[in-house]
């Protein structure tokens, strides 16, 4: 586990934690997660154990890009800028990106039960609440993904933000 | 619903917290809780049933909360949204 973030954390030029008590307890709680769950979610968010709904909070989660940018660290803070820790700057927890619909479609469904329970699903409509598959493209280096939402980084090219849908959808519904 | 308490000399205020069992930043509010002497009772939401986690969910929604653990409610009247040090201190003063 440890291997694999250190091996992301240099492609995409971040560090890990600089403290190794904090770095241990996030590898471990990520060995938790795989062990609970079938996959390495968040050790800081609550997963729901079903995968379609806990696939953008499988580490290296679909915000830490986006957040290492603003905050300097990700939303656990695994992955690290390297100007924060040259400039000992205390890493702090930073605000929850995750889109309330996608926390709300995940929370509201009980593994092993794929019924929805009744806590504020009222504020949602229906259609925000399903996965809506869609193709998209980097449009520096052309490499497409099928997926909810694009990634913020494209993994082939490192562009930021160059990601442009090409329109076919494809829905899953009652997930 | 497994509630936790850890005792302390500062008993002044009713401090719960619901945190996650992976998470290091629930560990550091705990610690810190605990380094301050501060009476608490903590809930590891990742371990609950699904119907314990709604009505975590449902009392973190009332006080105009966030899921973002670790949830810091004190006195049943303020929460606090993930390890915020100082916020923490000033609400108990620290």
């Amino acid at each position: 586990m440890r291997k694999r973030a250190e091996s992301d954390a240099e492609t995409y030029g971040y560090i890990l934690n600089p403290s190794q008590k904090f770095l241990k307890a996030l590898i471990e709680g990520l060995k938790r997660n795989e062990e609970r769950y079938g996959y390495p979610s968040c050790p800081c968010r609550l997963a729901s154990g079903i995968f379609e709904h806990d696939k953008d909070i499988i580490c290296p989660c679909e915000y830490r890009d986006p957040d290492v940018e603003e905050f300097g660290a990700c939303y656990c803070a695994l992955y690290v800028r390297e100007d924060r820790e040259k400039d000992g700057i205390q890493v702090q927890q930073v605000p929850e990106r995750r889109p309330l619909n996608k926390q709300q479609r995940a929370y509201n469904i009980t593994v092993g039960d794929k019924t929805k329970t009744s806590t504020s699903t009222s504020t949602f409509s229906q259609e925000s609440l399903d996965i809506k598959l869609r193709l998209h493209y980097c449009k520096q280096c052309g490499y497409v993904v099928f997926r909810e939402d694009p990634p913020y980084t494209c993994p082939i090219c490192k562009a930021k933000k160059m990601f442009a849908e090409i329109k076919t959808v494809t829905t899953l519904h009652g997930l | 619903m497994k509630i936790v308490k850890v005792s302390g000399k500062n008993n002044k205020h009713r401090v719960l917290v619901y945190a996650l069992s992976t998470c290091p930043w629930c560990r550091l509010t705990k610690q810190f809780l605990k380094d301050s002497e501060i009476e608490y009772e903590y809930v590891d939401v990742d371990f609950c049933v699904e119907e314990d986690m709604n009505k975590i969910r449902k009392h973190i929604f009332n006080l105009g909360g966030k899921l973002t653990y670790p949830v810091i409610i004190i006195d049943d009247k303020i929460l606090i949204n993930g390890f915020r040090r100082e916020q923490i201190k000033e609400v108990l003063g620290l």
